[in-house]
């Protein structure tokens, strides 16, 4: 999972091999894999458009102005607006240590940050209600002085940035791996600072990466339900973000209202998967320049050729 | 060029600090305070707790419809990866981004989209039901939403691999007299077995702790089609948090189990590579 931006770099050319499938083999085998996308893939993505509008668009908008689901898209804007920035400066903190240094403990390290993927949401979001809750460790401090994170907005965006916060280190980990520290280096000789060479030569370096990632903790952030789930305590108008708007719509049989808001979700899955697309593109073309100056620095090529041939 | 041991760049202090502060507040403490108040429990209560028989039905599901959808993967995103690497067809690159849609759509959007799509008079549930297969609300829906969520991964970790394998080795092959069926069961399979292996090993951990896209296709039935991570949820809101703590420690000890089982994969893929 991590690293699909620069590993799929690597093989920007390949070469259509001489030996390979009858027609009907791989008529049949890509019927099949199409078959089960479609099933697993397609169907359900399609089924929250064709729901959302299936009583027009009049009351699609309509189900998209009630007011309970205003206040949920605005805490949804609220809780990705300060999940995603603590996560971007993580992220570009944490690449830069693991891609740039070597240390002990570095492995304990990068297994430690991977450790929100394998959690389950719903412990995710339990472990803040033991820290926060009423009686979690800091519960009665936090009573006594009036402070309400578990049920309450803190609690959602704790449990939010805890979520999606391997995101954006891992895409940068895995482009900055890749992409090397040479031109860092050149520019440390040449007097660059610290500062400069983050901003003036990483950053620009890692773009792609760096927009996929947010864009994925973004989407991520917003869509996040398990763990919020857990620690929101459902109040309708104050700690309900869209997903959880989404449930509550459904379970109420407002099938419309509950796939109207479920389709702006899923249509920022979409501009996520567009964005990672754009990302492995410029990353195989990078690779391509790279490697077309590379080939302009080696000697010619015709003769080694020749060494073979002539005797 | 390295002096000592680590780079020359400038921020090491800095980004090191600023990393393990992070991990350690967001990260640490929390798991922190979930392991001391389940170590806090005592033994019994502990065991009694994890091994009540609505959790291990609850565990029996997790379990069981994660491993049955991750095989599922392991098939299909070989045969996917596959597709998407050997054969032009039009559409392919759409294809090929779709295929990360489970990452990127929120879980409760695929939970309702499943159910809508496999509810007996669904698009895809009125022919099974048709057909004598019920699917919404029980655990053969569980298993669904569960293949639904591991699709990416065994694609994305076949995919880079199969890029690689050298043609030669097929022409190779080809020319020893091995049929196309041989040499993709003795050449290519083999080869591609650590990566499949480690895409079913992340798509099961993935699984076992799902709870978005399975709770609304499941019906939630107690003993039957409640997954492990909805009976947390459940005692939570119950105010059991002793209850709730102890089973996520269970859930907690097998993900680390495979987190650990999936790096040990990895180190055996990049040996075979080499």
């Amino acid at each position: 999972m991590s690293g699909i931006v620069t590993q799929r770099a690597g093989s920007a050319q390949r070469r259509d091999t001489q030996i390979g499938e009858s027609l009907w083999v791989r008529v049949l085998l890509i019927s099949a894999a199409l078959l089960f996308l479609a099933i697993f893939l397609v169907a359900p993505i399609a089924t929250v458009f064709v729901s959302a509008f299936s009583k027009g668009a009049g009351k699609y908008f309509a189900a998209l102005a009630q007011d309970e689901t205003i206040d949920a898209i605005r805490l949804t804007l609220l809780t990705a607006g300060i999940a995603v920035p603590l996560n971007v400066v993580f992220g570009i903190a944490a690449a830069w240590l693991i891609s740039k240094y070597d240390f002990w403990g570095k492995s304990l390290l990068i297994t430690v940050v991977d450790l929100p993927f394998s959690v389950s949401p719903v412990i995710s979001g339990l472990i803040f209600v033991l820290l926060f809750g009423a009686r979690g460790w800091f519960g009665p401090w936090l009573s006594d002085h009036d402070v309400k994170i578990i049920f309450a907005v803190p609690g959602i965006i704790m449990a939010t940035t805890f979520v999606t916060f391997p995101l954006v280190a891992r895409e940068l980990i895995a482009v900055m791996q890749a992409q090397g520290s040479d031109e860092e280096e050149a520019a440390l000789t040449l007097g660059a600072s610290g500062p400069q060479i983050l901003w003036r030569i990483t950053l620009p370096k890692v773009r792609w990466g760096l927009l996929y990632g947010v864009i994925l903790c973004n989407a991520r952030a917003m869509g996040e339900f398990g763990a919020v789930s857990v620690v929101s305590g459902h109040i309708r108008g104050l700690t309900n973000t869209m997903p959880l708007q989404v449930e509550i719509l459904y379970n109420e049989y407002n099938f419309v209202g509950a796939f109207a808001v479920a389709s702006l979700l899923s249509a920022l899955a979409l501009v996520t998967l567009c964005v990672k697309k754009i990302a492995e593109w410029a990353a195989v073309s990078r690779q391509a320049k790279r490697d077309a100056s590379s080939r302009a620095l080696a000697p010619p090529r015709a003769a080694v050729s020749l060494e073979g041939i002539v005797p | 060029m390295r002096f000592k041991t680590r780079g020359v760049l400038p921020g090491f202090g800095l980004s090191l600090g600023y990393t393990v502060l992070y991990v350690g507040l967001l990260v640490l403490l929390p798991l922190s305070a979930m392991v001391i108040k389940a170590s806090s429990l005592g033994f019994t209560e502990f065991w009694l707790k994890v091994t009540d028989d609505r959790a291990l039905a609850a565990y029996r599901l997790s379990f069981g419809a994660a491993f049955v959808g991750s095989l599922l993967n392991a098939v299909f995103g070989v045969l996917v990866a596959w597709v998407l690497v050997r054969y032009r067809f039009p559409g392919r690159s759409i294809v090929d981004a779709l295929v990360d849609l489970p990452f990127a759509l929120p879980t409760a959007v695929a939970g309702i989209a499943l159910t809508t799509v496999y509810a007996e008079h669904g698009v895809l549930g009125e022919p099974l039901a048709k057909l004598g297969l019920k699917v919404a609300f029980t655990p053969l829906g569980v298993t669904m939403a569960l293949t639904f969520i591991g699709i990416p991964f065994v694609v994305r970790t076949v995919q880079p691999v199969l890029e690689e394998i050298d043609p030669d080795v097929e022409e190779a092959a080809a020319v020893l007299g091995a049929t196309r069926f041989q040499t993709f069961r003795r050449v290519i399979f083999p080869a591609l077995l650590p990566a499949t292996l480690t895409g079913f090993a992340l798509a099961f951990a993935r699984a076992l702790g799902e709870y978005g896209s399975v709770v609304f296709i499941s019906g939630n039935m107690p003993m039957r089609t409640e997954i492990t991570p909805l009976l947390i949820v459940t005692k939570l809101e119950q105010y059991d948090y002793a209850g709730a703590t102890a089973i996520a420690a269970v859930m907690l000890v097998a993900s680390f189990g495979m987190l650990l089982l999936v790096n040990l994969l990895e180190r055996w893929a990049r040996r075979a590579e080499a």
